[in-house]
């Protein structure tokens, strides 16, 4: 039961761009193109999964028997800068076409808010390494759900006529929000079903 | 002369000519989640101002001895130890606020303000460029949180709760929108205040063109 309410949880009811904005930067800069959106969810489902894992391992086996959870902020972005080179080399290889398309926002994962934020709200909520990996699977899945729909929706922006002084950023905002707002009608859809 | 004009102008190219949200567009995670009163967004950008100031001068310091090709990860690490500090004053001095701004303190070590001004500026530039550099972005940063915060305060609960002063007025004026408050409005104001300021930069460059034109003839 308490994998259900991570899942939904982490999908539906707490969005990570909608409801707790993690990942904005990543989330506007890359949703212009469907494909592009689709290449970097992907990227962001392999490394938050992974980086959940390895960090809250990394917690228990290191910070926690060591006593230096002080330096956790320090830790869990060398974690996750490593896991980024991993799937930096992985992508170059196996598929350069959307290696390129991704450009600098690939080794910009290290620097995306959610990855670090998921790790950091794992330890928060005292997840052990099993939760931690599935929140982690919620939250990339989630924040996957919000790149794509919302590239959908930019494609067909070019279809429209939209006055000047809304293009781009307060459009890119202002949809942002009334997306949110449908999502914030989660937050009560599963209060009852699942404690 | 010349070089003061400049350590001036390092200073004051944060408000406005390179004011982090509303010209660059980064920093967006922060200035949205914790802009939910005027004091929590001043908190926030006290924290960056520190951290921002402190890695700008830490990277500035060692650019001679950084190797290019690994810079990134070294930034990130001349980064993450302000980060910290503020972390653990934040934990031990204002308690309360360290429980509002959560998760948010922490991931200013990947706050595209700190890395993209490491990067742009401190990398190439001397120390003192670098502190004045930081401080006016953060600054200007800080303004820009505070002023979306005071909107949204004064939207979402009807009134603005200046620190100690108390509330102004102290009864709400009208009936509080509580979707302000919560995270559909957060994105809302931030993109129609956008919109406002591409209004006013158009007004201002078509006057400016108009008034050349004036002179043309």
């Amino acid at each position: 039961m308490k994998f259900i309410s991570i899942i939904l949880g982490g999908v539906l009811i707490s969005n990570f761009v909608f409801i707790q904005y993690l990942g904005l930067c990543a989330f506007i800069g890359l949703s212009e193109q469907l494909e592009t959106a689709v290449g970097m969810a992907s990227a962001v489902i392999f490394v938050m999964t992974g980086a959940s894992a390895v960090a809250a391992a990394f917690e228990q086996f290191i910070l926690i028997p060591l006593n230096l959870q002080y330096l956790r902020t320090i830790a869990y972005i060398l974690v996750i800068a490593a896991f980024v080179q991993l799937v930096e080399i992985f992508l170059k290889k196996t598929a350069p076409g959307l290696y390129k398309a991704m450009g600098i926002y690939l080794p910009l994962i290290t620097t995306n808010c959610a990855v670090l934020g998921v790790a950091l709200l794992n330890v928060a909520k005292s997840y052990n390494i099993l939760y931690s990996t599935v929140n982690g699977i919620a939250g990339a899945l989630g924040w996957s759900l919000a790149i794509i729909i919302f590239a959908g929706i930019r494609e067909r922006w070019k279809l429209m006529q939209i006055p000047d002084v809304l293009k781009g950023f307060p459009l890119a905002l202002i949809s942002t929000g009334l997306m949110s707002l449908a999502f914030l009608g989660f937050s009560g859809l599963f209060q009852g079903i699942l404690k | 002369m010349n070089g003061k004009r400049s350590l001036l102008h390092d200073f004051t190219k944060g408000f406005i000519e390179e004011n982090a949200t509303f010209r660059m567009v980064i920093g967006m995670c922060p200035t949205l989640a914790v802009t939910t009163s005027i004091v929590n967004g001043f908190w926030m950008g006290v924290a960056v101002i520190f951290v921002l100031t402190f890695s700008n001068v830490l990277v500035s310091a060692l650019r001679k001895v950084t190797p290019d090709q690994i810079r990134i990860p070294i930034f990130v690490i001349l980064i993450a130890t302000p980060v910290v500090i503020v972390e653990l004053m934040m934990k031990a001095f204002l308690p309360d606020m360290y429980r509002i701004l959560g998760v948010f303190v922490p991931l200013i070590v990947v706050n595209c303000i700190i890395i993209a001004r490491s990067e742009a500026f401190a990398y190439r530039n001397p120390v003192l460029n670098s502190l004045l550099d930081g401080l006016g972005i953060g600054m200007g940063y800080t303004i820009n949180l505070m002023v979306i915060g005071g909107i949204r305060e004064f939207l979402g609960t009807g009134k603005i709760v200046l620190f100690s002063l108390g509330s102004f007025p102290a009864k709400p004026l009208f009936d509080p929108m509580a979707v302000m408050l919560s995270s559909p409005g957060g994105f809302i104001t931030l993109g129609l205040l956008m919109a406002v300021l591409n209004i006013l930069i158009k007004r201002s460059e078509a006057r400016k063109s108009a008034g050349q034109q004036v002179c043309h003839d």
